[in-house]
């Protein structure tokens, strides 16, 4: 029962006069060191199952345990410092900060929570920077990048903490088949170094194959869970 | 704190033209205030200069009948030592009586001074333009007016009547220009002792005249005065605020206009900024759902926009000022009289000047406030849910 996360008897409805549920009694854990994939049609409720678990949104009802604290019961800040210090997110789009240099990008989570970078923080930078393949454009604003470097730009910030936790929501569904299948190359490589847990929703079906257990979401509910 | 400077910084940095039109709104704000505040006190200085700047300001005079105050060194040391701000002290013994030449009769008032502390208020000695100033007893000085009046030279012989039908002849050393014809024409100034002798009144004067440094404060500085003396019942003290109100009201109305204008101005500048930044959170919406996302708080957020106020006002208010300087200079250069003095010589209160800038950057920082606060309450779903 070692689960880094932990979803019990999750209900999420929107909108306020009328209500429209979109998860259904979710009940679900995903272990320390796994690499997950999440599918499902669109409208699912993928996204609003992987933003709660990464605290972004709140449950109807229901409690969510991340490292066995019960992040329900956090206040804002509590929770901005966990997301800061444990979970990575990765987006279908990139959402780097255009103001900032690819470099600067990644070291935003460390400034978050620290003042100033050491050089062995600007090392680690260097590392990732160089494992993604972004080394020569690392003083590019994020506008002046390829699509392939802004996502891996974007999974280079994600690991700049070292979370425990990464959660992508279609990480690559807007690159092209063969940078897709180098960024899953390069999580797994991840996943293996770190420990790293990988909660990944993805479309596709050759990725999913690849992943160690796939949970299938339908109609707000668990509809399979696959462990190999 | 660090974080979100930079963040700010980089932000303003980002948008340089939309950053560049909002220190602009500041600036032309901050140059307004200055250049109209400069402006009207310059006009106020002027305006008190020419009505008060050479005459005494604080007056102590006899009560008695015979218009004397004795025992007056005492008095002067009294008020020496009042720890108020004194400039100019200096006795006067004066009477009015008759000056006789040529069988011409003009009415004068016979001034006697201790020249070297008169100067200090009239500046006599040096508004000498023909001879010396008098310096032995019956040795006087006429001003311009009445010497061409009475086509009067140096050396000349006069004779001063007074209104007890005594009558002593006097010589003319030189003759003065305090550029008030009214003076000009009816003081005849000579040593205090002449007066004390004619008049008969041994060592005694008439008046005391003061100048202070806080001319405004004349009349608290008067009351103070007058407590220290005591003696009511032989000396009335006059100040010149009691004697000018009209002068006061206008210049308090002129005032009260130009704190309106700058209040004015202050607004609209607020509200440009605060539009500005409110437009820019909008902008900036994405980043700021990313930051929270990663872990920045609401605080930090929030901070972001009013550090970008604070950089906004300090920029606009430097710009301001030197705008400003530069608006009034040219304004002494421009607007000048036909002898080319300035039309109103500009006060450049540089007190005046720093609070214009604080108040500017405060404003500033006070405009990004609700900016702040909508930062602080988006919440990164927002940004996710619209891609
Ligand atoms: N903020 C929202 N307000 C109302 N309905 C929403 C909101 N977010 C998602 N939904 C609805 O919830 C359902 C699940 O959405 P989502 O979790 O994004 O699905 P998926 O990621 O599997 O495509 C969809 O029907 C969607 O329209
Ligand atoms: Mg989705």
């Amino acid at each position: 029962m070692d689960n880094i996360i932990q979803i019990k008897n999750v209900n999420k409805f929107y909108g306020t006069t009328i209500k429209k549920q979109v998860l259904f009694d979710v009940n679900i854990g995903f272990k320390k060191g796994s690499f997950n994939a999440i599918i499902g049609q669109s409208g699912s409720g993928k996204s609003t199952l992987l933003n709660i678990m990464g605290t972004l949104d709140n449950p109807s009802d229901g409690d969510v345990y991340i490292n066995h604290q019960k992040t329900t019961a956090m206040d804002k800040n509590q929770l901005a410092d966990l997301r800061n210090k444990t979970i990575g997110f990765i987006f279908q789009f990139h959402y780097l900060l255009p103001e900032f240099t690819v470099q600067e990008n990644i070291l935003m989570p460390y400034a978050i929570s620290n003042r100033i970078a050491s050089s062995a923080i600007l090392e680690k930078a260097d590392y990732l920077m160089d494992m993604m393949g972004l080394t020569t454009v690392k003083n590019n604003l994020a506008t002046q990048l390829s699509g392939g470097q802004q996502q891996r730009t974007a999974i280079a910030r994600a690991l700049m903490n070292q979370p425990k936790i990464i959660l992508a929501d279609e990480p690559t569904g807007n690159l092209d088949s063969e940078t897709s299948e180098n960024v899953y190359q390069l999580l797994r490589e991840i996943n293996e170094t770190f420990k790293t847990t990988f909660i990944i929703i993805t479309h596709d079906p050759r990725i999913a194959e690849k992943t160690d257990r796939i949970v299938e979401i339908k109609d707000g509910k668990i509809h399979s869970d696959f462990i190999k | 704190m660090k974080l979100a400077f930079n963040i700010a910084l980089r932000f303003l940095n980002s948008n340089k033209g939309q950053t560049f039109l909002i220190i602009l709104g500041i600036a032309i704000g901050v140059s307004v205030q200055v250049f109209i505040g400069s402006l009207i006190q310059g006009l106020q200085k002027d305006l008190i200069n020419t009505t008060i700047g050479n005459s005494p300001q604080i007056t102590v005079l006899s009560a008695l009948e015979d218009k004397t105050i004795g025992q007056w060194e005492g008095k002067i040391d009294t008020i020496k030592n009042s720890k108020e701000k004194i400039t100019a002290l200096s006795p006067t013994a004066s009477f009015p009586g008759f000056i006789a030449f040529n069988k011409q009769t003009e009415p004068v008032l016979l001034r006697g001074f201790d020249l070297s502390k008169a100067d200090s208020i009239y500046g006599i000695t040096q508004s000498i333009y023909e001879g010396m100033p008098p310096t032995r007893k019956n040795d006087v000085l006429i001003g311009k007016e009445l010497r061409d009046t009475l086509s009067l030279n140096i050396g000349d012989t006069i004779t001063i009547l007074t209104p007890t039908r005594k009558s002593q002849t006097m010589t003319i050393t030189g003759f003065y220009d305090i550029k008030v014809a009214s003076i000009n024409q009816s003081w005849v100034i000579t040593p205090i002792h002449t007066v004390q002798s004619l008049f008969e009144i041994n060592n005694k004067i008439t008046g005391i005249e003061i100048q202070v440094a806080e001319v405004f404060e004349a009349d608290t500085i008067a009351s103070h005065i007058d407590l220290l003396l005591g003696q009511n019942d032989l000396l009335k003290i006059s100040n010149w605020k009691d004697q000018n109100q009209q002068l006061l009201s206008g210049l308090q109305g002129q005032s009260v206009s130009s704190i309106m204008i700058q209040v004015f101005v202050l607004i609209a500048v607020i509200l440009g900024i605060a539009s500005v930044l409110a437009i820019s959170v909008l902008q900036k919406s994405r980043q700021i759902g990313i930051l929270k996302a990663m872990g920045v708080k609401d605080f930090t957020a929030s901070l972001i926009f009013l550090f970008q106020g604070f950089l906004l006002g300090i920029m606009g208010s430097i710009l301001g000022i030197a705008l400003g300087l530069l608006l009034a200079f040219s304004f002494t250069l421009f607007a000048i009289n036909p002898d080319g003095t300035p039309v109103v010589a500009l006060y450049i209160n540089y007190g005046f000047v720093t609070i214009s800038a604080i108040i500017a950057i405060l404003s500033s920082t006070l405009a990004a406030l609700i900016p702040a606060i909508k930062s602080s309450k988006l919440s990164p779903m927002e940004v996710i849910k619209n891609g």
